[in-house]
């Protein structure tokens, strides 16, 4: 009886029209894809973009120069220098991070006992050269200046989950 | 012999024995804050608690010492509860700041709290506050971090030997302190950043430049005295952050002088890059060809005898072995390695070695002390006399300058003709020494360099004999040198050949114009203008004193970049490793003189360390015994002679700078302003 089923099912192309119907069904519904760059997605809070760092609200950096980021950066794209400042704080003489080499895995962010170093939301800071991808510690600071109201705003909506 | 039992093992220890030192040698770890191998026990942390059977409530392991059938149990519920309750209370005025710590990630506190500490505090109170203290220019304190264990303290008072740190009040409001406002002013005063187990007294030139685990850690050894201290070199990008000692009881124990700690940032200024030559008066820039090509033409270009070499304190064994073989094989005689014009030779190596040997001097019951000040010139032979001093039982006589050694001392007078005296019986004091059952003579490498060195260095040996500090199992007569390079060049025979000039010659030859080139290893301790109109090739690493008069500049390697082999006062060989690489273009020692030695059309029988080492331990089988001692047979030594009475003076002006390297460290000139120079600074006024 085998034979008669597989000859029916292909004389009367059942297997068409159940794709055709699938494909069918789906002009009822929402679509997914986005008119980018006019349209996005959602980000979460947790979105491991474009690193910057953070300043306090006097405007204060608040990297330390503990090099904890550094050290537990699994792609050693952070360099840290650091020497105390004038008024005999610990502070970093030079943050660089390549871009190139970081593999946006979050752990610098999690290592910071000061929250200074995070990864933001923008994901759009693609080059044409290599070389403006190594970022250094002015570069840093001002995309923390940049994006700081949200940077503010992700960690206060995952604080409740740390 | 009391027989204990640890945690199920049954032992047997030595009378005296703690019984965290027995937990020790059964490899147990105890925890422990205050307590230290080489300090006394004050059991004041409470960390290193254990249980013992029959005992009411745990025990401090440090101050407990082992009796027959001690039962102790280290590993228990009850150990861990006291523990943790301990370091609780240590954690509620420590503050939580070890992201700004230097002693992150090598703080005891830090590694214990992992095993003890809590995961959140229960304190929720007002934390106190200390005022930081100004320690001097080597020392940065952040004394909110002070655990109270005292080690500072004990040092300071035991080791060091100046009494400035101390503690007041009681409980919450005790604070360490100088009671006065005042730096630390001893030589050993780095060891305190060592010995404080958190971050309260930390390295002042060190701060903030790097983490322990960002470092690459090279063990060599210490070359700016001749104690030849066992030091650990930390680097990170081929930049030296900093030295720490490392343990060799026979030597420098876990001690290094400040010097050797703090002197690094000299490496970085001043250094020499690439070879130079003068033309016109002024020195330009040259290639390593041109530069050696220059060298051979000048050496070629004189007679034998017209020319001259002159190695510096800091010249490793290999290169002076290679520039004998070399300037020895083209005829010259005119070596000389003692640039202070010692009278020192190398008839007999017992003559100018420590004898006795630095871990030997523990067991002296007498020291004489002639012309010296150990404080300045082996700040760690200095630290050995007084940790003998301290066990009780040694007496101490001095025959020179008065000076503070951190101990008593009797001092003979500055008259150097009580040698003779002595010698011969007629002075009282050699009955004092006859007496000693290991009396010890430490003969300062200044006395030997006045003019009638030679006659003082006879008259010590006649000292020696006549009072019977030379036995068949003891040797009490040392020579304390300061330059590294000197028993190493001794050894060699780095000294005038038969018909060869000593220093004298060479710059009384080299002004009347006999000596027409020298050859200067890294000599920086003679003033240009004695060099005459003669032609001067200068190969070293620092742009000091050689440097400024040479015509042509061959750039070497300092001690922390080169694999080299050092002598100390001991005749102990040690190596030395290399940590960085020689900047620019300036290569290892012995490979400029091999390399010379090509363009001169005689090459030297070695291209590899390991041939150049064959050949020194051929040379002079001290070489081969690495970080040992071989007793050296007495023979005679010195010129007898009257030893004329002018006083001994002391060779070291300033302990913070003695050689290239110290000289262009900032952190020297700010210890020499501090220590040595206070009044000098007050009234050129860069004082502040």
């Amino acid at each position: 009886m085998a034979w008669l089923d597989r000859t029916a099912r292909g004389l009367f192309m059942t297997e068409l029209v159940k794709g055709f119907a699938l494909t069918f069904s789906y002009m009822f519904k929402p679509r997914v894809t986005i008119n980018y760059p006019y349209e996005r997605s959602p980000l979460s809070p947790r979105f491991r973009g474009e690193h910057a760092l953070r300043r306090y609200p006097n405007g204060e950096e608040r990297c330390i120069a503990c090099k904890l980021c550094e050290a537990v950066c699994p792609a050693l794209a952070i360099t840290i220098e650091a020497e105390p400042r004038e008024d005999g704080s610990r502070r970093t003489t030079r943050y660089d991070i390549d871009m190139t080499k970081c593999i946006y895995c979050g752990l610098c962010q999690e290592a910071c006992p000061v929250d200074a170093i995070v990864e933001g939301p923008n994901l759009e800071f693609a080059t044409e050269t290599r070389e403006e991808l190594f970022y250094n510690k002015e570069k840093l600071l001002a995309n923390g200046d940049r994006w700081e109201p949200l940077l503010a705003a992700n960690i206060a909506a995952d604080a409740p989950y740390r | 012999m009391p027989k204990l039992t640890i945690d199920g093992i049954e032992l047997e220890v030595a009378p005296g024995t703690s019984v965290l030192q027995a937990c020790e040698q059964l490899g147990i770890e105890v925890p422990r804050f205050c307590y230290h191998e080489k300090l006394s026990v004050p059991a004041n942390c409470r960390m290193c608690l254990v249980e013992m059977e029959k005992a009411p409530k745990p025990i401090a392991s440090c101050a407990m010492p082992c009796g027959e059938g001690m039962v102790i149990k280290t590993d228990t519920e009850t150990v861990h509860k006291a523990r943790k309750g301990v370091m609780e209370f240590l954690l509620i005025n420590h503050p939580l700041d070890c992201p700004i710590c230097d002693q992150g990630g090598e703080c005891d506190l830090q590694d214990q709290a992992v095993g003890y500490g809590f995961d959140r505090g229960r304190y929720g109170e007002e934390k106190r506050a200390v005022k930081d203290k100004n320690l001097g220019p080597l020392i940065k304190t952040i004394m909110t971090r002070c655990i109270h264990c005292t080690r500072c303290i004990r040092f300071s008072d035991e080791i060091a030997g100046v009494s400035v740190m101390g503690a007041t009040g009681r409980g919450e409001h005790m604070e360490i302190g100088t009671y006065v406002e005042a730096a630390v002013s001893s030589e050993m005063s780095g060891n305190l950043v060592d010995v404080c187990p958190v971050g309260a007294l930390t390295s002042k030139p060190y701060a903030f430049t790097a983490r322990p685990w960002e470092l690459r850690k090279t063990e060599s050894v210490d070359v700016l005295d001749a104690v030849g201290s066992n030091i650990r070199i930390d680097t990170r990008g081929g930049e030296v952050l900093r030295i720490l000692p490392r343990l060799n009881e026979a030597v420098n124990e876990e001690w290094i002088s400040d010097k050797t700690r703090y002197a690094h940032d000299g490496l970085k200024r001043q250094r020499l890059d690439r070879p130079y030559i003068r033309e016109n008066g002024k020195l330009r820039a040259a290639s390593w060809e041109e530069a050696l090509a220059l060298a051979a033409t000048k050496l070629k270009g004189s007679a034998p005898e017209k020319i001259a070499a002159i190695a510096g304190d800091l010249a490793d064994a290999e290169s002076l072995l290679a520039l004998k073989d070399l300037l020895g094989g083209m005829g010259v005689a005119s070596l000389e390695s003692r640039q202070d014009g010692s009278a020192i030779d190398a008839t007999s190596r017992a003559g100018y070695i420590f004898n006795s040997t630095i871990a030997g001097i523990e067991q002296a019951d007498h020291v004489f002390l002639i012309g010296t000040n150990p404080r300045w010139e082996g700040a760690l032979v200095n630290a050995r006399i007084r940790k003998r001093y301290l066990q009780g039982g040694l007496t101490v006589t001095v025959l020179g300058p008065r000076v503070d050694l951190t101990f008593p001392i009797e001092h003979l007078g500055n008259d150097a003709t009580l040698l003779n005296a002595i010698a011969d019986g007629s002075h009282p004091y050699a009955e004092t020494l006859k007496a000693a059952k290991k009396p010890l003579l430490i003969l300062g490498s200044g006395a030997l360099a006045r003019p009638d060195g030679a006659a003082v260095w006879a008259a010590a040996r006649a000292v020696a004999e006549a009072c019977g500090l030379v036995r068949e199992d003891w040797n009490g007569f040392n020579v304390l040198h300061r330059a590294a390079s000197r028993v190493g060049a001794l050894d060699l025979g780095f000294l005038p050949a038969k018909g060869g000039r000593d220093l004298a010659g060479i710059l009384d030859g080299a002004r009347k114009g006999e000596v027409e080139v020298v050859y200067l290893l890294g000599a920086d301790e003679i003033e240009a203008q004695h060099f005459g109109r003669a032609f001067v090739i200068y190969q070293g690493h620092h742009g000091d004193r050689g440097a400024h008069r040479a015509d042509l500049i061959l750039p070497g390697a300092a001690y922390t970049e080169k694999n080299a082999t050092y002598v100390n006062t001991e005749g102990r060989a040690q190596h030395t490793r290399q940590a960085t690489f020689p900047v620019g273009e300036a290569r290892e020692d012995w490979k400029i003189i091999r390399a010379l030695s090509g363009a001169l059309g005689k090459p030297l029988p070695y291209d590899t360390l390991q041939q150049l080492r064959k050949r020194l331990a051929d040379a002079n089988p001290a070489f081969a015994q690495i970080d040992r001692v071989t007793p050296a047979a007495w023979g005679a030594f010195g010129t007898a002679g009257a030893v004329a009475a002018a006083p001994f003076t002391l060779p070291v002006e300033n302990f913070y700078m003695t050689d290239a390297i110290s000289r262009a460290s900032a952190t020297m000139a700010e210890c020499t302003e501090a220590f040595v120079s206070p009044a000098v600074a007050e009234r050129t006024g860069t004082h502040g």
